[in-house]
C-alpha cells in the first residue's frame, strides 16, 4: 500500500475516481436489476412508468405464465441437459488428454502438441463443419451441441501446463508404490488439481448454457431449441417486427413481462454459479497467462 | 572397418527404436488416454480441414465431395469482383479499428482507477460486479439492448423523447450500429479485462512508489514513471494479440444485433459466411468466402507474433 501525500488535487482526483467508479457499477448492475423488477411487475405498469427498480404492485404473472408454457420448460430442459452432459464429457476429454501431453518423455508429444496449436490457428470454417455434422447424422441432436467442441484447445493447453507444473517426484514415488499410470492419474493427479477442474468445469458449463449460437445452426426443430435461442427468437425475433425469420410468426408476440421473466430464468444459473466461480476464475485467467 | 562402423550406427539405431516402442509399450496407458481427445481432434477439427476443398467445387450435397464438379479459383474471383466484398472489407475493418480505439483502452484505464482506491472493501466490491457482465451469454446482452433502446416503450429512449422530445430508433439505424456493438462490448467485457491488468499492477514494486514519493513525484508523475512502465509489457502483448485476431469481429454479438435495415454497416465476413452459406445454401461461395478469411487471419497472427518477438516479447507459440 503506497502512502501518498495528501495534496489538495490528490483529493480531488480521489473524489472524481470514486464517483467515477460507483457510477461504473452502477451502470453494470442497474439493466440486470431493472429487468428484475420489471419482470415481476404489471403490464400496466411496465407501459406507463419508463424506469424503476422496485414495481409498485409485486406480480409472478409472468412465471406463472411462462411455466404453463411447455416451450420454456422444454428449453430449460434441454439447456440443463447439454450443460451437465456437456461439461461432463468435456471433463474428461479435457483431462484425459492433458494429463499424457503433460508427460516430456511421452513419446509422440510433440506431434499432439502441434497437432492441438495448428487447430487453434485454422479451422475448417462454419461450412465444412456444418456439413460433418449433417453427414454424421447430428443435425437436430442435442449432441450437435456438445461433440463439435467437447475440447476447448485453450483450454487443454492450460490445463496441460498445470499437470506439468506438478512436481515430477509424485509419480515417480506412485510408481514406486506401484501404481499404475491410470491409477497415478486418478489418485495422485487430479485430487492436487481440484482449483483447475473446479475453474475449467465452471468455464464450460457457462460456455455450454450459454451457447445459442450452434443450436441456431444445427437445430431447425423447434422443439429442441436450448433457452438461449428461444429466448433469442422471443425478444429480438418477434420485437423486431422485420419478419427477417419465419419463426416469427410461431409465437405471438408476447409481453414486455414475459419476455423479462425469460431473460431472467435464463440468466439464473449463471447468476446462481457466480460465487463459486469468482472464488475460482482469477486462479484460472491467471494459468491461462503462462504458456505451455 | 568401415562395416563395424556402420553395424555399430545399426545397432544404436535399432536399439534406439526398439527402446521407442518398449517406451512407447511401457507406457501404453498414456497412449490409451490420450485416445479419446486425439479422436475428437481428428473428427471434429481435422475432418473440416479437409471439407474445404469443396471451396474449389461446385458442391452439391447430392453428389458429395467425390462426385462435385470442379471449379478452381471460380468462387474467389467472383468473390473479389463482388461489389459484396469491399463492403465487408470495409466492415470489418472499421468495427475492428473501433474496438481497438475504443474497447482496447477501456479496461486499462479501469483498472488503474480500480487500483487507485485503498479501502479494499468497496474495491472487492466494484471487481465482484464489474466481473458479472462477462459470463452472460451474447442473447441475454442483446436481449437487454432491446429491452432498453427499442422505441416501443424502451427505458432509454423515453428518456430521451422527455428530454429532446423524439425517439431514436438504435436498433435499426445503420448510424447507431456500431456505436451500439462498441457499447454493448464495453458494457460487456471492460470489467473482466481488468483481470489481467490488476495482476500486473499488483506485482509493481511498492519501493517504487516509495522512493518516487521521496522524489517528490506527485500522483500522475507516478502513474506516468511508475505504474504505466510496470504494465507496458501486458498492454503490449495484449495489442499484439489482438491485431492478431483483427478480423474477428464478434459473430454472435453482430449476428443479434444486426437486421434487414442496419446491414449495409452489419454485415461482416462472418455474418456473411452464415447467410450465403447456412441460410442461402451456397456452401461452395461460402467456404470460398470463410477460407480467405482464415488465411488473412492465419497472416494476421503470425505477422503478430514476429511482432511480438520484435518487441521484445516471448512470443505468441
Amino acid at each position: 500500500m503506497h502512502r501518498m501525500h495528501n495534496t489538495s488535487s490528490g483529493k480531488v482526483f480521489d473524489v472524481f475516481n470514486h464517483i467515477f467508479l460507483a457510477i461504473v457499477g452502477i451502470v453494470t448492475v442497474v439493466p440486470f436489476l431493472y429487468v428484475i423488477a420489471g419482470s415481476f411487475a404489471s403490464e400496466s405498469e411496465l407501459a406507463t412508468r419508463s424506469f424503476f427498480l422496485i414495481p409498485n404492485e409485486f406480480t409472478t404473472v409472468a412465471y406463472e405464465y411462462i411455466f404453463s408454457t411447455n416451450a420454456v420448460i422444454r428449453s430449460l430442459g434441454i439447456s440443463i441437459l447439454v450443460t451437465v452432459v456437456g461439461t461432463i464429457l468435456s471433463m474428461i476429454l479435457t483431462l484425459t488428454m492433458a494429463y499424457p501431453l503433460s508427460r516430456k518423455n511421452m513419446v509422440g508429444r510433440n506431434l499432439l502438441l502441434n497437432l492441438i496449436l495448428f487447430s487453434m490457428l485454422f479451422n475448417g470454417g462454419m461450412i465444412p463443419t456444418y456439413l460433418l455434422v449433417k453427414n454424421l447424422g447430428l443435425l437436430d441432436s442435442i449432441w450437435a451441441l456438445i461433440l463439435p467442441m467437447a475440447i476447448n484447445p485453450f483450454n487443454l493447453i492450460i490445463v496441460k501446463t498445470f499437470f506439468q507444473q506438478l512436481p515430477q517426484e509424485l509419480e515417480d514415488s506412485s510408481k514406486i508404490d506401484g501404481c499404475t499410470e491410470f491409477q497415478t492419474f486418478w489418485r495422485v493427479m487430479l485430487p492436487l488439481s481440484k482449483p483447475v477442474i473446479a475453474t475449467f468445469t465452471l468455464f464450460y458449463a457457462v460456455f455450454y448454457w450459454n451457447d445459442f449460437f450452434n443450436a441456431l445452426l444445427y437445430l431447425t426443430d423447434t422443439t429442441k431449441w436450448p433457452i438461449q435461442l428461444l429466448l433469442q427468437q422471443l425478444v429480438m425475433v418477434a420485437n423486431s417486427g422485420l419478419g427477417d425469420l419465419q419463426e416469427a410468426s410461431l409465437y405471438e408476440p408476447p409481453e414486455e413481462s414475459i419476455k423479462l421473466a425469460v431473460i431472467v430464468v435464463a440468466t439464473i444459473p449463471i447468476l446462481l454459479f457466480y460465487p463459486f466461480l469468482q472464488k475460482h476464475f482469477a486462479k484460472g485467467v491467471m494459468l491461462g497467462s503462462v504458456k505451455g | 572397418m568401415e562395416n563395424v562402423h556402420e553395424n555399430k550406427i545399426n545397432s544404436a539405431v535399432q536399439k534406439n527404436k526398439k527402446s521407442k516402442w518398449q517406451r512407447i509399450s511401457k507406457e501404453k496407458w498414456l497412449y490409451f488416454m490420450v485416445l479419446p481427445g486425439l479422436f475428437y481432434f481428428i473428427i471434429f477439427k481435422y475432418f473440416p480441414m479437409w471439407g474445404i476443398v469443396i471451396a474449389f467445387q461446385d458442391y452439391s450435397p447430392f453428389l458429395g465431395v467425390r462426385e462435385s464438379e470442379w471449379v478452381g479459383f471460380e468462387h474467389f474471383h467472383y468473390f473479389f469482383t463482388n461489389p459484396d466484398f469491399l463492403r465487408l472489407l470495409r466492415n470489418t475493418f472499421i468495427l475492428a479499428l473501433y474496438d481497438l480505439i475504443f474497447f482496447f483502452p477501456a479496461p486499462i484505464i479501469l483498472s488503474l482507477m480500480l487500483n487507485e482506491i485503498r479501502l479494499s472493501f468497496y474495491k472487492r466490491t466494484l471487481q465482484t460486479l464489474v466481473y458479472v457482465p462477462h459470463f452472460m451469454s451474447w442473447v441475454i446482452i442483446a436481449s437487454i439492448s432491446y429491452v432498453f433502446l427499442t422505441t416501443s416503450g424502451g427505458v432509454v429512449n423515453e428518456l430521451i423523447s422527455s428530454i429532446v422530445g423524439k425517439e431514436i430508433n438504435f436498433l435499426s439505424s445503420p448510424d447507431w450500429f456500431r456505436p451500439m456493438i462498441m457499447g454493448q462490448i464495453i458494457w460487456k467485457e471492460t470489467g473482466w479485462g481488468t483481470v489481467i491488468f490488476l495482476a500486473a499492477l499488483a506485482s509493481v514494486d511498492q519501493e517504487q512508489y516509495e522512493a518516487a514519493i521521496v522524489d517528490g513525484a506527485g500522483r500522475f508523475r507516478r502513474l506516468w514513471h511508475v505504474t504505466l512502465p510496470a504494465i507496458r509489457s501486458t498492454i503490449v502483448i495484449l495489442l499484439i494479440l489482438r491485431l492478431g485476431n483483427f478480423l474477428d469481429t464478434g459473430f454472435q454479438q453482430i449476428y443479434l444485433m444486426s437486421n434487414s435495415l442496419n446491414r449495409s454497416v452489419a454485415d461482416v465476413f462472418d455474418t456473411y459466411v452464415y447467410f450465403v452459406g447456412i441460410t442461402e445454401g451456397a456452401f461452395s461461395y461460402s467456404t470460398a468466402v470463410g477460407l480467405f478469411k482464415s488465411i488473412v487471419g492465419i497472416v494476421l497472427i503470425v505477422g503478430a507474433d514476429r511482432l511480438a518477438k520484435k518487441a521484445g516479447e516471448s512470443g505468441l507459440f
